[in-house]
């Protein structure tokens, strides 16, 4: 999100908080709005500027070419870097048919890639 | 702690490092292949789109030593000419193995299509329709190392240093990042294929992950880095309206297939002013159309956000769909109809000809230590043609793989007291008190990483000068000795992404000093390394600049270039 930041327009992420096995919760964040950016573009600019520790999967960074960054946006399962950011409030959450790991990253790595001793 | 051993260790599964794992594997080496995303998702390779080059001659004529008289041509007296020789060679059977590992090159029966990309003098960039050379390729290799029950594959795990004992490598600390657990790895051989670093730039090409991950592990295990200075800007990246769903690098294609007109923010062609010709479409040089964008935009000519139109508009909605029909349609949905408007594009970080130093079996300076993909340096010189990352991924990663799986057991065991100070070593930093509690609490790993790239971008990008690198290198410092070791990541376990942060801004560190290190020794202009006080080339330079760690600090030292033992133009023209 660069210099084309309209300060009068808002998109409301409303975001899953939470690790497997703890409480957890709803947290709002106010984001700038742009024309054309990704719920994605949004989540970065929360890491960036208001708390680091919001965890999500992503790393091609809007290409749509890692297929890391699915979660569900309003109720649907969507890439974050393929919705476009709304001027409305938004509820994200992590795939439901997912084991949990924290926020809105969940165990999407395929049972013969996965970590084991 | 949990311990995992092996014969040899991946890291990074892209092209490089799968193909390296597969060809481990059928040496009969037991191989871990580890990610610290997804195994074949979180490097380059995936974002790959168009082009790879290799001399197998369906279109025209070719051989093998054309190519690498191209390719040598273009690094500007710098190539590793024996590593440049591996890539032109061996990259024919890589493609046609590829092939018969159902890549789905575009084809005409029996024939690989082949392109003409810049630099190239014959048709010879091989690719999967439409814009998908990355993913079909990531996806071949994925099924490949799948196949051998002796790769295990993890995703998730960050490898944070290398484990070393008398003076070879035995192993490596891994960070489990779904858990924030600590892994250790035995291993008689490690490859290092965790991409490139162009991340380090405000504006770039990359994945997040590609901030010189694999440089900053070879340079604290001890191993050389060789070239640095030499960043690859990829003139016409896009800069606006905004753009999802697509790799910036994506109007180069279009520009081989269709043209297109490059304007500045008063809607003239400006190429020609700047000794280039560009007629009525856009053919010029990356380097040359790099160069203009950015001086039109010192010159306040620029377009509204800093770069330059590019214009298609004088093509037919059908020649366009024709051309690249799905992309059409991905466009459509970022609002952009090429038939009405033009785009703004401008300069990026895209690729790194620097790398880590290896010889001709891949292995550095650190015995059992071997590099693959694009962290590898030397073979492009100081220029790389289009074309060629992709086929020296598959041919570094062939190579490294297979000489991996050959080094022997040494007499090194490891144990977990050898691991702890592994492990209290790579975290070091962490467990002194900050050394600066004045600073603000906002700052964060990002927020240096941010500023770390604006720097790199203002002063060792496309245009630089001798006062510019003085003046980054005086503020990276500042950032690495000062303001890093105040920084703390937060607590936690499971994805830490503060912590990962943390670890990926403390290599991004060292990368970007040695680039500018290495870049304010090397007194000259020549392909990628533009000074704009000393516009010339010197034959003085026509040599390699390496960077190690002397006594704690980044330093650099020149070595004679290596050239092939055989004449090219006579082998060449003995083929014609």
């Amino acid at each position: 999100m660069n210099s084309e930041t309209d300060k009068n327009l808002n998109a409301e992420l409303n975001i899953f908080r939470g690790t497997a096995g703890s409480d957890s919760k709803f947290e709002t964040f106010n984001v700038p709005f742009q024309q054309g950016a990704s719920v994605l573009d949004a989540l970065i600019w929360i890491n960036d500027n208001i708390d680091e520790t919001l965890s999500f999967r992503y790393s091609c960074i809007n290409a749509n070419a890692c297929k890391e960054c699915m979660m569900l946006i309003d109720g649907k399962v969507e890439y974050a870097c393929l919705k476009k950011l709304q001027e409305k409030r938004s509820t994200l959450k992590p795939l439901p048919n997912k084991r949990l790991i924290k926020d809105l990253v969940t165990d999407i790595v395929p049972p013969k890639e996965k970590y084991s001793t | 702690m949990d311990h995992l051993s092996t014969d040899v260790l991946v890291v990074g599964a892209g092209a490089a490092g799968m193909y390296a794992s597969v060809s481990a594997a059928k040496s009969g080496a037991e191989v871990i292949l580890c990610d610290k995303s997804l195994i074949s998702r979180g490097g380059a390779t995936v974002m790959a789109q168009m082009t790879v080059a290799a001399a197998i001659g369906h279109q025209e004529a070719d051989h093998w030593t054309h190519h690498l008289y191209d390719t040598i041509q273009s690094g500007q007296g710098l190539c590793n000419e024996k590593l440049s020789y591996q890539l032109c060679k061996k990259a024919p059977d890589k493609i046609l193995e590829m092939r018969d590992w159902k890549t789905g090159w575009a084809n005409d029966n029996a024939r690989i299509r082949q392109v003409l990309a810049p630099g190239h003098k014959i048709k010879r960039c091989c690719y999967v329709d439409f814009l998908n050379t990355g993913p079909a390729v990531a996806r071949t290799l994925r099924g490949e190392v799948a196949k051998h029950r002796n790769i295990q594959r993890i995703s998730g795990i960050t490898i944070i240093d290398l484990v070393i004992k008398n003076a070879r490598v035995a192993g490596a600390i891994g960070l489990n990042t779904e858990t924030g657990d600590f892994v250790s790895f035995a291993a008689k051989a490690v490859v290092l294929a965790a991409g490139g670093l162009t991340q380090l730039f405000a504006r770039n090409s990359a994945s997040k992950n590609m901030g010189g991950d694999s440089h900053a592990l070879a340079l604290r295990a001890g191993a050389n880095l060789i070239d640095m200075e030499f960043v690859q800007f990829f003139p016409i990246g896009h800069l606006a309206p905004r753009l999802v769903g697509m790799d910036p690098i994506m109007w180069d294609p279009f520009r081989y297939k269709l043209g297109g007109k490059l304007l500045n923010g008063q809607g003239e062609q400006f190429i020609e002013n700047y000794g280039g010709e560009d007629g009525a479409t856009y053919t010029v040089g990356r380097d040359l159309a790099a160069y203009a964008i950015l001086k039109e935009c010192e010159a306040g000519r620029g377009s509204p956000n800093g770069g330059a139109w590019l214009s298609f508009q004088h093509l037919k909605k059908e020649e366009l769909e024709g051309a690249f029909g799905p992309i059409i349609k991905k466009l459509a949905f970022n609002d952009i109809d090429l038939t009405k408007q033009s785009i703004e594009v401008a300069p990026i970080a895209h690729y790194h000809m620097g790398g880590i130093e290896v010889d001709e079996s891949m292995e550095t300076c650190v015995k059992g230590l071997f590099a693959a993909g694009e962290c590898v340096g030397g073979a492009n010189g100081a220029n790389r043609l289009s074309g060629n990352a992709i086929p020296e991924a598959f041919v570094f990663g062939d190579i490294a793989g297979s000489n991996a799986a050959k080094v022997k057991a040494s007499q090194n065991t490891l144990s977990n007291q050898d691991f702890e100070i592994a492990i209290s070593h790579a975290m070091g930093d962490l467990l002194q008190p900050p050394s600066d509690n004045t600073l603000p609490q906002k700052q964060t790993s990002r927020g240096l990483l941010h500023a770390l790239q604006i720097i790199m971008w203002e002063n060792v990008g496309v245009l630089r000068d001798t006062k510019k690198l003085q003046k980054a290198l005086t503020e990276i410092t500042r950032l690495r000795n000062k303001v890093f070791p105040s920084i703390r990541p937060k607590q936690g376990t499971a994805f830490n992404t503060s912590l990962m942060d943390w670890l990926d801004t403390r290599n991004s560190l060292s990368c970007a000093e040695a680039i500018c290190l290495a870049a304010s020794k090397r007194k000259e202009s020549r392909g990628a390394h533009q000074m704009e006080d000393i516009p010339v080339k010197s034959d003085k330079f026509t040599k390699n600049q390496i960077i190690s760690i002397h006594n704690g600090r980044l330093a650099s030292s020149w070595k004679e270039v290596q050239k092939l033992d055989f004449d090219l133009k006579e082998k060449s023209l003995a083929v014609v």
